[in-house]
C-alpha cells in the first residue's frame, strides 16, 4: 500500500499548494503497531506525514462533524465515504466543502486478533502484498492479508469509495460473494435464553468510556440520550440495565445509518463487539427496504420516508 | 525486612487459608480480557498474563460505590436522611503489578488532604493488603522508570512476590503484608542470598524498561505557558473525548455523585467521571468552561503533567503503565505529549520508541 | 472516626420566600434536625454549602444567611436544573439536608479597618447578602462601605425590604440600581452595574477593596471600569462558580489549573486569576 501513501501525499500536496483546500485530513504513523493517528495536514511542506496501511481503520468522517472551513481535503475508504454521504444528507457538512481523497480498499487488519494469535507483545506489523509479518521480542510469524482482516472489512461489499474527487489507484474488486450476514443469523437462531446469555457476556466489560459512540460518525447529538439530565433516562453506575440500555438504543439510532464501517468495535478498550447490534439493523434495512446506508446523495434513508406500500400496518 | 519462600504447590492452599480473613483480588482471564476483579471461592489469580487490561484502581475505588441508603417512605421517621454503608471487611489484592501499587500513592494525596478526607476512599485503602508481583517482562509501552516508580517498586506494596519458577519469593514491606503472609501460612524463610537475588533481578528488569519520558523540566515552564502552548490543537485532533484514557488510568480519580430510587428506597452512590467528557465542567446555565475537545485535551495532560507536579512538587500523576498508550482508539500518546511538554520552549527532539 | 464529609446534616425548611417577580428565586430558611449541628455548621459570609435532596442529588449553593443571624440558615436558590426545580417545589415542614460549610470566604481578616465596594449583579447577591449583614453588625471594624447592586427590574432585585432599610441607614452607601424600568415611582438608579460603578465606586486606595460577585458578562465589563479607577488586582476579590460535586476538593469537576474552585475558592483576587487558566 506504500503507493496509497505516495499518491495521498501528492494529492494532498497539490491541492494545499494550490489553495484549493484549507486542510487535508488523514492518517500519520502512528507509536504503536497496527495504530494510525487521524491528523490533519494545512502546510504542502508537511504532508509526509500522511500514510495509508491496513491500519486506517477509524472512520474520518467522524472528523467532518459540523467543520466550518470552507475547503477541506479528507482521505476516505469505502465506509468512510458512505459515511461522508450520510453526514451531506444529514447536513453534517456540505458537499461543496469537501474534497474526498478516494482509497479503494482492501481491507483494515484485526489488530485485537493479530495480538491474540502471537505468542508474546507485538513489536511490529509489516504489509507486504499479501503478506502480513508480525515481529515481536523472538518470533516472527507471517500471515495471510485476508485471514486477519477486522471481521466487517472481510465481509464487506463497498471497497471502493462511493463518492470523491481524487483517486488515489486503481478501483479494487468488489467481494460480491461474501455472507455478510451469517454472524448475525448465528444469534437470530438462538433462543431466547441463549441470547440473553450471550448479550449478557457480551457486555459485561463494559466500562461506559463510549468509545464506541464517540467513535461513530453517526453519533453526533449535541447531548447523547444517557448524557441527558432533564430527563434522566438512564443511570450513570454500572448496572446491567443502564449498560445495556446504552448499546441497546446506541444501536436503534444507528439503524438505517450504519454502514458496518467498524469504528465501533475497533476504539473499544475491552474487545466488545457491539457492531452486532448495529449490523443486525443494517441486516433488516437490507432485507426489508433493500437499503444500503451512504450509497447516493439522492436517496433520502429509509427511516425518513413514507412510501404508501410500507409493509408494516402500523403506520396506516 | 523479612524473606518467605512460597513453594507454588502451596499457592492456592495458602490462599485458601486466606480467603477467611480476606476477600481476595486478583488478576483473572475473562474471555480474551485479563482483569483485575475478585475472585470466586477457591479461584486462584492468574499470574501468568500481562497487566491487566483495567488496573487495581477498583479495589479501592471502584467504577461505582454506594455512599449513602435513604428512604423515601413517609412512614419511616429517618425518610429524606442519608445513612452511611457500612466499611469493608479485610481484603487482599493479589498480583498487583508495581506501578498499579504506585498509583495509590499518588492518588491518596488527593484522597487524604490535609484538612479534609475522603473517608470512603480511606476505608477501602486501609481495609486493603496489597501483595504486588514483580513484572520482569515490561512491554514496549512501559516508562514506569520514568514516572517515578519501577517494574519492583515497593512504594504502595505490604509485599513484593518475586517469581522464582518453583517458587515465590515474598518480601514483606510492612507488617499488615507480614499478617497476611502469616494467615496463608506461608513461613518458611528464604534462603540468606534471596534479598540479593532479587535485587540482581530488579536491575534486569529495570532494564528492559525500554520506553522513557522526560519530565525534567515539567515544574520549571510556567503553567500559563504550557496552557496557551502551540502544539495542543495538533495533540487533540484526533481525540474522539472517550472515557478510554481516563477508565483505564490508576492515577485518574474524577467522579460523579448520584441518587438512584427505586419505588421508596434509594441509593447515593459515586461513578467514576471523566474530563473527556462535555458534561464535566457544563454549567446549569449551559456555559461550558472546558466545551472544546482541545480544552478537554489539554485538561488531561495538563493536569498529569503540570497541575499534579506543581501541586504536590513530587513528580508527575502517572505511573507509566503505559494503558493509555496501548489502548487508546486513536493512538494520542501521552510520551509524545510529555516530551512536547517537557521540551518546550527548546527544540527537543521527539523520542518516543 | 474521621467525620463523612459527604454526609449532610439533616435540616427542615422553615420558610420559603418567593423573591424576584418572576418567581424563579426562592429564599429557604431552615433549621437544623439536630440543633448541636448549628453549632458544626460554623461559617463565615462567602462560604457556600450543598443542598442535598434524597433521591434528586445535590446542589452547590451560596449561604445567604449571616453567621451573626442565629437559629437558622438562609439560601437563595435559582430555579434551573434537576435538584433545583425540585427545591422550588418543596414545601415548609420538608426534610433535607445541607453539607458543608464549604469552601473558603471573603477575607475578612485582611478587610478589618478597610473600606469596602461591595458589587453585585442579580441573584448572585446571596452571599453579598451575608457579607453586608455580617459588616453592619460588626460595624466599627469597618471603614466605608458601598454596595453597587443592580438586576435587570425593580421586580428582579432580591431582599427588596431589606434593600431599602439599608437605604436608609446612614453607616452603609447603598448604589441600586436596575437596567431599566417603567415605573414612575421607582426613585433609584437607572443604568448597568459597569456604569453605576464608574460613577459611584470610591477612588481607589490602599484601604479600598472591591467585592465583586455577579454574572459573567458584569464582571467581564466591570472588571475593566476599575482597572481605570486604579483598583489594583490583589484589591479586587471575585467569588467563581464552576459545575461541582463533592465541594471538598475530590471529584476534580472544578479546577481550574490546580485550584479547586470548591476548596480553594470559590473566592480568589483578581491578582489570582490572572496567574490562573481562564477556565470558569
Amino acid at each position: 500500500m506504500g503507493a496509497y501513501t505516495d499518491k495521498i501525499r501528492e494529492i494532498a500536496g497539490r491541492l494545499l499548494k494550490d489553495c484549493q483546500v484549507e486542510m487535508v485530513i488523514g492518517f500519520r504513523k502512528g507509536s504503536m503497531p497496527m495504530m494510525n493517528e487521524p491528523c490533519f495536514v494545512t502546510r504542502a511542506d508537511a504532508v509526509d506525514q500522511l500514510v495509508w496501511d491496513g491500519s486506517c481503520g477509524i472512520n474520518l468522517a467522524n472528523y467532518l462533524t459540523g467543520r466550518t472551513e470552507a475547503r477541506i481535503g479528507v482521505v476516505a475508504k469505502g465506509c468512510d465515504s458512505r459515511n461522508i454521504v450520510t453526514h451531506i444528507i444529514e447536513n453534517k457538512i456540505k458537499r461543496e466543502q469537501l474534497t474526498i481523497i478516494g482509497v479503494p480498499c482492501t481491507g483494515m487488519i484485526d489488530k485485537r486478533r493479530l495480538k491474540n494469535l502471537a505468542p508474546g507483545e507485538v513489536l511490529a506489523v509489516e504489509e507486504d502484498g499479501e503478506r502480513v509479518v508480525v515481529r515481536g521480542d523472538g518470533f516472527e510469524t507471517v500471515h495471510q492479508r485476508r485471514e486477519v482482516l477486522q471481521a466487517n472489512c472481510a465481509v464487506c461489499h463497498h471497497r471502493n469509495p462511493v463518492i470523491h474527487d481524487e483517486l488515489v489507484g486503481d478501483p479494487v474488486s468488489e467481494q460480491t460473494e461474501v455472507d455478510r450476514y451469517a454472524d448475525v443469523r448465528a444469534i437470530e437462531g438462538l433462543s431466547a435464553k441463549e441470547k440473553w446469555d450471550y448479550f449478557e457476556a457480551l457486555l459485561a466489560p463494559c466500562l461506559r468510556c463510549y468509545a464506541c459512540r464517540n467513535a461513530c460518525p453517526l453519533c453526533y447529538c449535541p447531548t447523547c440520550f444517557v448524557d441527558e439530565a432533564m430527563p434522566q433516562w438512564v443511570g450513570k453506575s454500572q448496572n446491567p440495565v443502564d449498560v445495556r440500555t446504552f448499546h441497546f438504543l446506541r444501536a436503534y439510532h444507528c439503524a438505517g445509518r450504519c454502514t458496518d464501517c467498524g469504528s465501533c468495535e475497533r476504539a473499544c478498550p475491552v474487545g466488545i463487539n457491539m457492531r452486532l447490534f448495529t449490523k443486525k439493523l443494517e441486516k433488516d434495512a437490507y432485507e426489508m427496504w433493500g437499503w444500503e446506508a451512504g450509497l447516493s446523495l439522492e436517496q433520502r434513508p429509509p427511516l425518513d420516508t413514507y412510501r404508501p406500500e410500507d409493509p408494516e400496518p402500523f403506520i396506516k | 525486612m523479612t524473606c518467605i519462600k512460597i513453594d507454588k504447590q502451596l499457592w492456592a492452599q495458602g490462599l485458601a487459608a486466606a480467603e477467611a480473613q480476606y476477600r481476595l483480588f486478583g488478576p483473572v482471564k475473562q474471555g480474551a480480557l485479563y482483569q483485575f476483579d475478585a475472585l470466586a471461592a477457591g479461584q486462584t489469580p492468574d499470574l501468568d498474563g500481562p497487566n491487566t487490561r483495567t488496573s487495581a484502581r477498583a479495589v479501592v475505588y471502584p467504577q461505582s460505590e454506594v455512599l449513602f441508603e435513604y428512604s423515601l417512605d413517609s412512614r419511616d421517621p429517618e425518610a429524606h436522611v442519608l445513612k452511611e454503608t457500612p466499611a469493608p471487611a479485610p481484603r487482599a489484592a493479589l498480583a498487583v503489578r508495581p506501578c498499579d501499587a504506585y498509583s495509590f500513592v499518588l492518588v491518596r494525596r488527593n484522597f487524604e488532604a490535609p484538612d479534609v478526607k475522603d473517608v470512603y476512599w480511606l476505608r477501602n485503602y486501609a481495609a486493603t493488603v496489597f501483595v504486588g508481583l514483580a513484572c520482569d517482562r515490561p512491554c514496549s509501552t512501559c516508562f514506569c522508570t520514568s514516572a517515578g516508580c519501577g517494574p519492583y517498586h515497593e512504594e504502595g506494596l505490604d509485599v513484593l512476590l518475586v517469581d522464582e519458577e518453583n517458587h515465590y519469593l515474598a518480601k514483606t514491606i510492612t507488617d499488615k503484608g507480614a499478617a497476611f503472609l502469616q494467615t496463608a501460612g506461608w513461613r518458611t524463610p528464604a534462603d540468606p542470598e534471596a534479598e540479593a537475588r532479587i535485587a540482581q533481578r530488579r536491575s534486569a528488569a529495570e532494564a528492559r524498561v525500554v520506553s522513557t519520558v522526560p519530565t525534567d523540566r515539567l515544574a520549571q515552564i510556567p503553567q500559563l505557558e504550557l496552557y496557551a502552548a502551540n502544539f495542543w490543537q495538533d495533540v487533540a485532533f484526533a481525540c474522539i473525548n472517550c472515557g478510554t484514557c481516563t477508565y483505564l488510568c490508576p492515577t485518574c480519580w474524577c467522579f460523579d455523585i448520584q441518587d438512584e430510587t427505586r419505588g421508596n428506597q434509594g441509593i447515593r452512590l459515586r461513578n467514576w467521571d471523566s474530563c473527556m467528557f462535555p458534561l464535566f465542567t457544563l454549567h446549569g446555565s449551559g456555559h461550558n468552561p472546558r466545551g472544546q475537545k482541545v480544552q478537554r485535551v489539554r485538561q488531561r495532560f495538563m493536569h498529569k503533567l503540570k497541575y499534579y507536579v506543581d501541586k504536590y512538587g513530587d513528580g508527575i500523576q502517572c505511573v507509566g503503565c503505559g494503558r493509555c498508550v496501548q489502548y487508546c482508539p486513536v493512538n494520542i500518546d501521552i510520551r509524545r505529549v510529555c516530551e512536547l511538554m517537557n521540551g518546550y520552549g527548546q527544540n527537543a527532539a521527539c523520542k518516543v520508541a | 472516626m474521621q467525620p463523612n464529609p459527604y454526609l449532610p446534616y439533616p435540616v427542615r425548611i422553615d420558610e420559603i420566600t418567593i423573591e424576584t417577580e418572576d418567581k424563579n428565586l426562592k429564599t429557604f430558611k431552615f433549621s437544623f434536625l439536630d440543633p448541636a449541628d448549628e453549632e458544626k455548621f460554623a461559617y463565615r459570609p462567602g462560604q457556600f454549602a450543598e443542598l442535598s435532596i434524597a433521591g434528586k442529588g445535590e446542589i452547590p449553593i451560596g449561604i445567604a444567611s449571616s453567621p451573626t443571624e442565629k437559629g437558622f440558615v438562609k439560601f437563595t436558590v435559582n430555579k434551573v436544573g434537576l435538584v433545583t426545580s425540585h427545591l422550588h417545589k418543596m414545601k415548609e415542614g420538608d426534610v433535607m439536608g445541607i453539607r458543608g460549610p464549604l469552601g473558603n470566604w471573603y477575607p475578612w481578616d485582611l478587610l478589618a479597618g478597610k473600606n469596602v465596594v461591595i458589587i453585585g449583579g442579580g441573584f448572585a447577591f446571596t452571599t453579598l447578602r451575608s457579607s453586608i449583614i455580617y459588616m453592619l453588625a460588626n460595624r466599627e471594624r469597618f471603614g466605608d462601605i458601598h454596595v453597587i447592586y443592580g438586576a435587570r427590574t425593580p421586580g428582579m432585585l432580591l431582599y427588596r425590604q431589606e434593600l431599602a432599610a439599608w437605604e436608609a441607614r446612614d453607616d452603609i452607601h447603598m448604589h441600586i440600581t436596575v437596567d431599566a424600568t417603567q415605573d414612575p415611582s421607582w426613585k433609584y438608579n437607572v443604568g448597568f452595574v459597569p456604569t453605576i460603578t464608574d460613577q459611584k465606586a470610591p477612588a481607589a486606595d490602599e484601604n479600598t477593596y472591591a467585592i465583586i460577585c455577579g454574572p459573567p458578562i458584569m464582571i467581564k465589563f466591570t472588571q475593566p471600569v476599575l482597572d481605570a479607577r486604579g483598583y489594583a488586582h490583589d484589591h479586587i476579590v471575585m467569588s467563581l462558580e464552576n459545575r461541582m460535586k463533592c465541594g471538598i476538593g475530590m471529584c476534580s469537576h472544578c479546577n481550574v489549573g490546580q485550584y479547586f474552585v470548591c476548596k480553594d475558592g470559590p473566592v480568589f483576587t483578581l491578582a489570582q486569576l490572572n496567574a490562573m487558566p481562564k477556565e470558569y
